[in-house]
């Protein structure tokens, strides 16, 4: 009991130690906050006169809002690992490592906080549908639902990029990776066109893609009148799955940065 | 039972090695710290002090051979190791983004303090390193001298049986070499903890440690108190003359250059 609890408390340290690093420097938020932005008010204004994306009923701006809200929090999470990196050269890394928190709870306490950033994102682009009056729907249900979803698909990505930095180990490698594997998860999901207009190979791809889930879910989620084709459950248990694989996986690789 | 654990050294290695591809960083080492003594390992860069105490904190497996720490094997019993031990590595471990109490209130958070002593113990640590009135600054507005005293008080505060320092006074200006020595003297004191610390600053090896190791090649060429050493080279002899006795005087190779990148990377941070 006491050794669950202070496992809990080892997730909450490592977390809070990053929350707090944003809230003394969080010109990291605002920033980040561009990228929704032109996505939303840039391309999504033009894309919704192209008559060939066929949405199903749904206005095509109402149906990009969750798909660039995914995105977002790709974009943001797929980075994370370059931390990973630059406290491993710090030697910040090392006083985690020699600690005897689990290396579970590391790797946990490090997806945890990156929700932080995901969420920052969500607001985001709830305030930009505002201004740009597209109806979203504002059930305490399904903001609970979006939350879930946002930090589970914030946790995966930042873990995933934990994985890419130890197996990377250099700043210089990771940004080209970062950058490679961005565009492929991004352009394979169902984030700005439906997956139906894509070629067969390319479906099959988008269907082993996490971030097909989290859009599916968050459009059935955010959206009063468009349902996730998936089914939310089918898209929850996929992303947990996953989530849950990634920090085994993370959680053997991360010792190796402090050798 | 206990009378044996008592007496059994606060690390023992025993044919201890770690090769990267080719190279032989640490050899056959074979050693042990007694309880409550400071034990140095000096040598050139290069040398494998830093190797060497990584696979005693755990950091690092070895590739053959054992060690012991606080009474449990850093391999199979690493999670045992690491609640007894301290370290403070040569790299900067402080967090500088965060406060030096927010750095302080991680490390009591992942060693499992207990909430109810957690701010007392805080508290005593950083009056102990004198950082008190700093403690609500940001550590990226610490001189040098007061990160090395942030790291000692941070590894300090789970009370470790060995706190293993990596070089704690590299890098800093001889006023702060005077204060972190200071400090590690005033800790052995009060708590009695033992003490591993690699250093290449004869000095410095001299004034605060019982025993001396000097490593060279990875391996330990010899080990004794700093008067034994230096009579054993000739009468008056300094622990420089100990060192190139046994070493010699050449430049050595190795290191490395990320090594050497690291090196003097950690002395411009602590500017």
């Amino acid at each position: 009991m006491s050794a669950l609890s202070d496992y809990g408390w080892q997730i909450f340290a490592v977390s809070d130690a990053e929350v707090r690093k944003l809230r003394h420097d969080s010109v990291e938020l605002v920033t980040r906050a561009v990228q929704p932005a032109l996505w939303l008010l840039l391309f999504g204004q033009v894309m919704a006169q192209v008559r060939g994306i066929t949405t199903q009923g749904t206005n095509y701006l109402d149906f990009l809002v969750p798909g660039i809200l995914g995105q977002s929090v790709l974009f943001v999470a797929i980075f994370y690992g370059i931390n990973t990196i630059w406290e491993r050269d710090m030697g910040v890394l090392h006083r985690y490592l020699v600690s005897p928190a689990p290396r579970s709870a590391l790797v946990l306490g490090k997806a945890l906080s990156s929700t932080v950033r995901g969420f920052s994102q969500a607001m985001v682009v709830y305030v930009l549908a505002l201004i740009l009056g597209i109806q979203l729907s504002y059930q305490p249900r399904n903001i609970i639902g979006v939350i879930v979803f946002i930090a589970l698909a914030a946790g995966l990505f930042s873990t995933f990029s934990v994985i890419v930095a130890c197996i990377v180990r250099t700043r210089e490698r990771f940004l080209g990776i970062g950058q490679v594997l961005t565009m492929p998860i991004f352009f394979a999901s169902n984030a700005i066109y439906p997956i139906h207009l894509m070629p067969r190979w390319l479906q099959i791809v988008s269907r082993l893609n996490p971030l097909t889930y989290v859009v599916d879910a968050l459009r059935g989620l955010m959206l009063p009148t468009t349902v996730s084709r998936i089914g939310i459950p089918t898209d929850c248990a996929v992303l947990v799955a996953s989530f849950v694989i990634l920090v085994a996986i993370a959680a053997r690789l991360y010792p190796r940065m402090g050798e | 039972m206990a009378t044996v654990s008592t007496r059994e050294p606060a690390v023992v290695t025993e044919t201890l090695s770690r090769r990267f591809g080719d190279l032989i960083a640490v050899a056959d080492v074979s050693m042990a710290v007694l309880q409550g003594e400071i034990f140095g390992l000096i040598g050139p860069n290069g040398a494998g002090k830093t190797t060497l105490i990584k696979m005693l904190t755990t950091l690092l497996p070895p590739s053959s051979g054992t060690a012991r720490v606080a009474g449990f094997d850093v391999v199979a019993q690493a999670a045992e190791v690491r609640k007894r031990i301290g370290y403070v590595p040569q790299l900067l471990s402080a967090d500088r983004s965060l406060t030096g109490y927010e750095n302080m209130l991680l490390s009591a958070r992942l060693y499992a303090i207990p909430r109810r002593e957690r701010a007392q113990r805080i508290a005593e640590a950083l009056s102990a390193m004198n950082l008190t009135e700093a403690a609500g600054r940001l550590v990226l507005h610490y001189s040098g001298g007061m990160i090395r005293a942030l790291e000692i008080a941070q590894s300090m505060l789970h009370r470790p049986k060995v706190l293993m320092m990596d070089e704690p006074t590299v890098g800093l200006d001889p006023i702060a070499r005077r204060v972190v020595r200071d400090r590690v003297r005033a800790l052995r004191a009060t708590l009695g903890m033992t003490m591993l610390i690699t250093t290449h600053d004869m000095g410095e090896a001299d004034e605060l440690c019982d025993r001396i190791a000097l490593m060279h090649n990875g391996r330990i060429e010899v080990t004794g108190s700093p008067a034994e050493l230096k009579a054993q080279v000739e009468p008056g002899a300094t622990l420089d003359d100990v060192f190139a006795h046994f070493i010699g005087v050449e430049i050595q190779p190795g290191g490395g250059y990320r090594e050497a990148q690291l090196a003097r990377q950690s002395i411009r941070e602590h500017r």
